[in-house]
This record gives structure tokens, sequence and C-alpha cells, in this order.
């Protein structure tokens, strides 16, 4: 292989395939200045730089052994619960891929011969409830209903006493879509948190955030929001299957350590993927 | 956070003399300032630098004003570009003079299409027109449902068919025949499914549902959250079905909204309206000096 010399063309040019990532402009400077620190004007192989580059973020989505992502296991970067039902309360902002992640989720639960209930705590937007209903049905597992309105940590709690009636292994919560910065909103949430916990001591075990991949910077704030209020416990990566990155998934695992735990690449029922760090790496500089 | 950009021009521009000129010099380091600010906001990286070029060349050889601060006059500037890139403010559709207008609504997954069709009708009932609305979205599961709960909302007849073995052509030309044999409807709204602008199959469907239709007004319904692929869509959807115009939507939270740049530097599709919320009634004019300011920070 050839060398070139890295001039600051080059290294703008890499500078802006990072931020195309929407890994971010702070991210991506702090990985460039140190590149141009120690290769700037020198002769180079831009592959060997790349890769580089990709261990390290490889690395930091890996984290330190905090969450697995094991083939062999769908269900291996979700928390269990050994003394029961594993709760699951999964949140987000407006129309990134809840209701449709839950549905994906519940359908992995199923395909590993475990048994799982949802709860359908939209209970604002319209048809919000139908919709997770009819995901239901098709999968043919229960759902707990509450009319249009009812409060939604009511529904959870209907979820929960329902969940230790059955003895079921997973319980899945649906909220409504709410903007980070809408306070009642976010309380709404603590509430839903909080009186699950009370019923079933520990839950919801895991808080699941879900992101979609077109998400600019914005997505730190969600993050940070969010995790304010119910301590997110992973993020779904919903909508990959464009032609977005979703890079500000590393500046959220490098600023707050939440790790993407599940990807979603579609509509369809199988369309959930486990977090795959090496793959995903290889998708943000193909 | 504005703050925090005036604070950092500030610290760049020191270098300025009053009655002094501007030169690529002395004002490189401030408009780099200015270009993460941009980037900051999510707008497309190479129109955040074609935008810096634009203004150095524009501010290149004015005179560093006495009456304000150099940061002052740079964002003044650049504030003035962004309102021009982002304007002119075109809030009204044109109406067919005589017959049916057409109103299609397209745009990605969870773009917010159909509340967006729900607003739409309720503006336009409010001035007197006569909207209805067809449920031309038959793969997300409920979505005809929730798109009838919208119409009881605002209280206009919606034109729907069951999903299953149906397509979306047929239902919304079966909507238009509808709305002509009801006599008193005078727009028609399509509230198309969620697709991705590399789906061949889907984007055939909206071309098909265009050449059919004939809208008179083809819209694009865009979260205010995107980040750099919002330039990648929406050319994809304006390359395949000429877009008349643009609704952002989900501007009420705290995203700064660069999209709003990009979406419209790279289709020179007027925005028209932005969403500021879920309920119906939460749909206002675009602004592009309000724009301008949220995009810098201020
Ligand atoms: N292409 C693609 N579309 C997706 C994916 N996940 C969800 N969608 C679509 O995105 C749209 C929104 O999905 P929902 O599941 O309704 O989103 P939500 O977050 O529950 O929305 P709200 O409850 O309204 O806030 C739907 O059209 C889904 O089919 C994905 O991984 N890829
Ligand atoms: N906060 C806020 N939420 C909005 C706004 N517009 C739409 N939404 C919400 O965004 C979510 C998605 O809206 P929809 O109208 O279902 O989006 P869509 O594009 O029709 O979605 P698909 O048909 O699944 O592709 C819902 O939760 C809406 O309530 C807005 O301006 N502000
Ligand atoms: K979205
Ligand atoms: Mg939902
Ligand atoms: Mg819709």
């Amino acid at each position: 292989k050839a060398g070139e010399i890295l001039d600051d063309q080059k290294i703008e040019e890499f500078e802006a395939r990072l931020i195309k990532t929407d890994m971010g402009v702070v991210s991506s400077a702090a990985i460039c200045d140190e590149i141009r620190k120690k290769h700037g004007g020198r002769t180079v192989i831009l592959d060997e730089i790349q890769e580089t580059v990709k261990e390290k973020i490889r690395t930091l989505l890996e984290g330190e052994g905090d969450t697995r992502w094991d083939l062999n296991d769908p269900l291996s970067p979700l928390k269990h619960n050994p003394d029961g039902v594993t709760v699951i309360l999964v949140a987000g902002v407006n129309g990134v891929g809840k209701t449709t992640s839950i549905a994906k989720l519940a359908n992995l639960i199923l395909k590993q011969k475990k048994t799982v209930l949802l709860a359908a705590g939209d209970t604002f937007r319209a048809a919000a409830v139908e919709q997770l209903t009819m995901w239901a049905s098709r999968l043919g597992c229960e759902i707990v209903t509450r009319p249009d309105g009812t409060d939604p940590a009511s529904v959870a709690y209907s979820g929960c006493e329902r969940a230790l009636e059955t003895g079921v292994d997973y319980l899945i919560i649906d909220t409504a879509g709410r903007l980070q910065t809408h306070t009642n909103l976010m309380e709404e949430l603590e509430k839903i948190k909080r009186v699950v916990d009370k019923k079933i001591p520990g839950a919801p075990h895991e808080n699941l955030l879900v992101l979609d991949a077109t998400t600019g910077q914005n997505g730190l704030s969600q993050a940070e929001h969010f995790s304010n209020a119910i301590e997110c416990s992973g993020i779904i990566l919903a909508k990959l299957d464009g032609t977005a990155r979703g890079g500000v998934t590393v500046a959220i695992r490098q600023k707050m350590g939440i790790p993407v735990k599940y990807i979603g690449v579609g509509e369809q029922i199988d369309d959930l993927e486990l977090f795959n760090p090496q793959g995903f790496v290889d998708a943000l500089f193909a | 956070m504005f703050e925090g950009l005036t604070a950092n021009l500030k610290d760049a521009l020191t270098g300025l003399a009053k009655g002094g000129k501007l030169t690529e010099g002395n004002i490189r380091d401030g408009l780099r300032q200015v270009r993460q600010a941009l980037l900051e906001a999510d707008v497309n990286y190479e129109i955040a630098t074609s935008f810096i070029d634009r203004v150095t060349e524009q501010a290149v050889g004015e005179k560093v004003l006495k009456a304000v601060r150099p940061d002052e006059q740079i964002i003044g500037i650049v504030h003035q570009e962004l309102i021009n890139l982002m304007g002119p403010v075109e809030p009204g559709f044109d109406f067919k003079k005589s017959g049916i207008t057409v109103i299609m609504m397209c745009g990605l997954q969870g773009s917010g299409k159909t509340t967006t069709c729900g607003k739409l009708a309720r503006l336009l009932k409010e001035q007197g027109r006569k909207p209805m609305l067809v449920a031309a979205d038959l793969q997300r599961p409920a979505a005809i449902e929730q798109l009838k709960v919208i119409a009881g909302q605002v209280e206009v007849p919606v034109h729907a068919e069951a999903p299953d073995g149906n397509n979306a052509v047929k239902v919304c030309q079966n909507g238009l025949s509808q709305a002509k044999k009801l006599g008193n409807v005078d727009t028609v709204i399509l509230d198309t499914a969620g697709r991705l602008h590399i789906d061949e199959d889907l984007m055939k469907e909206l071309e098909q549902i265009e050449r059919k239709l004939q809208p008179d007004q083809v819209i694009f319904a865009c979260d205010a959250m995107t980040g750099q692929d919002a330039v990648n869509s929406a050319k994809a959807f304006n390359e395949a079905l000429e877009l008349d115009g643009v609704i952002l939507t989900k501007l009420d939270g705290d995203t700064r909204g660069g999209a709003a740049l990009s979406v419209k530097e790279v289709t020179g599709v007027p925005i028209k309206f932005i969403g500021v919320g879920e309920a119906l009634d939460r749909l206002e004019t675009f602004h592009p000096d309000r724009m301008a300011g949220r995009i810098l920070g201020m």
C-alpha cells in the first residue's frame, strides 16, 4: 500500500464523514484533532487511520462488559428478573418507533418460548391502543388495555397486576410519545415508573429509550431528559434500514454510557436485531 | 445557547478594530464558530460549509461598524443570510378555481403525516373550505383508525376502505370520486403511508398516486429533529414527486431544527407550516426569521 501525505484537506474530508454520521461536531473534531496531532503532515495510509478510529468507536460502544449481545440468545442484552416477571418500560419522543419496536421485541421473546404480556400505556394518541392491540393479536399474546384518556400509570399498574396473576415471563409497557422538554409529560413518565416499582419492587427492570436513527443532535437531549426521568438502561435504535447512520448514539454512549441494545431495520415483526458494535461501526463508515 | 455563540464570537473577533475593514483573515475564526453552531443545529455539512463561504464573501470588505460590537455585526449578517435562504414564506395553498383541490401528504415513517393531515383539515375548515380526508395508509396497523379518530375530532368526512388486498392508489381514486359524489367537499387530503426514500416499490406507489390523482399540492412532512440525513430523504421525495411545500413537525421541543435550512436548500421547496404540538390546532405559519434565530440558538 502506498502512503499519502495527510494534509488539512484530507483531515477535513474525514471530519465531514464523521459529522455526516450524526455523531456530532464536538466528537468529530476531537477525533480529527487527535489524528492531526499524531499524523498531520506525515505520510500515512488512510485506511489504517480509519481502522484505528473505527476500533476506538467500537471499543467505546462495547463498553466494559456492561452489556451482552449474544447472538445465540436474543434476550441477552436485557436484565432478567430471577424472581418473576421481567418488566420493560418503553419510552421516547413522538413517532420514533416505540409501539412497533415493542411488537418486535415481544416477537423475539415468544420465539425464545417465553411468555409476554403487553400493556397499552399510550391512552393519548389517536388509535394508539388499537395499533398495539392489532400487533398483540398478530403475535397471539395477551394485552391489557384501558379506554383512551385513562391515566397511563393506572394502565401500567393493571399490567403489573395481570402479569402477577398469570405468571408471565415478560411485561412490556408502551407509553405515549412525548417531547423531552414537556415537563408535565416527563413527570407522567416518572409516575408510571414509580407505580410499577410499587407493585413489583425493583421493576421496571429495563427502561428502554427508542431513538429514531434519522435523529440528529437532539438525540443527546432526548437521552439526557429521558434518563433524568426514568434512568434509561438501553436504547432501541429504530429505522436503521434507511440511509441515516444513527451516529448520535456514539455521542450518547460517550457522554452518558447508555448502550444500544437493539436496532430496528424495518416495519415488520422480524425486523429487530441485536445491536452489533462491529457491524454498526462498519456501517457508520461505509 | 445564543449566549454561547456570542461569547465565542466575541473572543474570536477581538482583532477587529472599529472603523477598520472585515477581511477573510480577521473573521475566519468568528465564522468557524458560526459554522460549528450550524452543525450543532444539524444543518447539513455541505450546506453549512457553502453557507460560510457565501457569508465570508459577503462580509469581506464591509466596514467594522462603530455602533455595534463586531460579534453582533457578524451575527446580523449571518442571521439575514439564513432568512434569505429559508424564505420567502408562502403559507397559502393554490386552490382550484372550480372542482376539487387535492393535497397529498408524504414523508418518512413517523414524521407526523397523519396528524398534520388533521391539522390542515382543521385549518382549511376554519378558512371556510370543505375538506375531506382519505386514508391511504394501508400498511401501518391502525393507521386508518387513527385518521378516522382525527377526522372525528375536526369534524370532517373521511374516506376509508378495508386495507386487506386493497391498494392505496385505488383508495385515493375512490376517495376522490366519493368527494365528487358528496358534492359538499372542495378539498381532498390524502394521508399516505410512511416510507423510506430508498424503498423503490413504495416510492413507485407514491408516483402512481401522483400520476392518477394529479394533486395540486404535494406536501412533505419532515421531522424537525432530523439530522444530516434530511437532505437525502427530502431530495429523493422531491425527485420522485416534485414537492410543493414542506411542513416541519415537532418543533415544540428543543431541537435547533437545522433540517429546515437543509431541506429548503436541497429542494428549493418553500416551508409552509410548522407543527408545534400534538393537538390539532398546533400548526403555525413558518417564519424564516424565527427559524434563523433558533438555528443560531438565539
Ligand atoms: N423503516 C422502518 N420503519 C419503522 C421502524 N420502526 C418503526 N417504523 C415505522 O415508524 C412509524 C412509527 O412507528 P410507531 O411504532 O407507531 O412509533 P411510536 O414511537 O410508537 O409513535 P407514537 O406512539 O405516535 O409516539 C410506523 O410507520 C412504523 O411502521 C424501523 O425499524 N424501520
Ligand atoms: N410534539 C409533537 N408531536 C407531533 C407533532 N406532529 C405529530 N406529532 C406526533 O408524532 C407522532 C407521529 O405522528 P403521526 O401523525 O402518526 O405520523 P405519521 O407520519 O403519520 O406516521 P406513520 O403513518 O406511521 O408513518 C404522534 O405521536 C403524533 O402525535 C408536533 O408538531 N409536535
Ligand atoms: K421521526
Ligand atoms: Mg406508539
Ligand atoms: Mg400516518
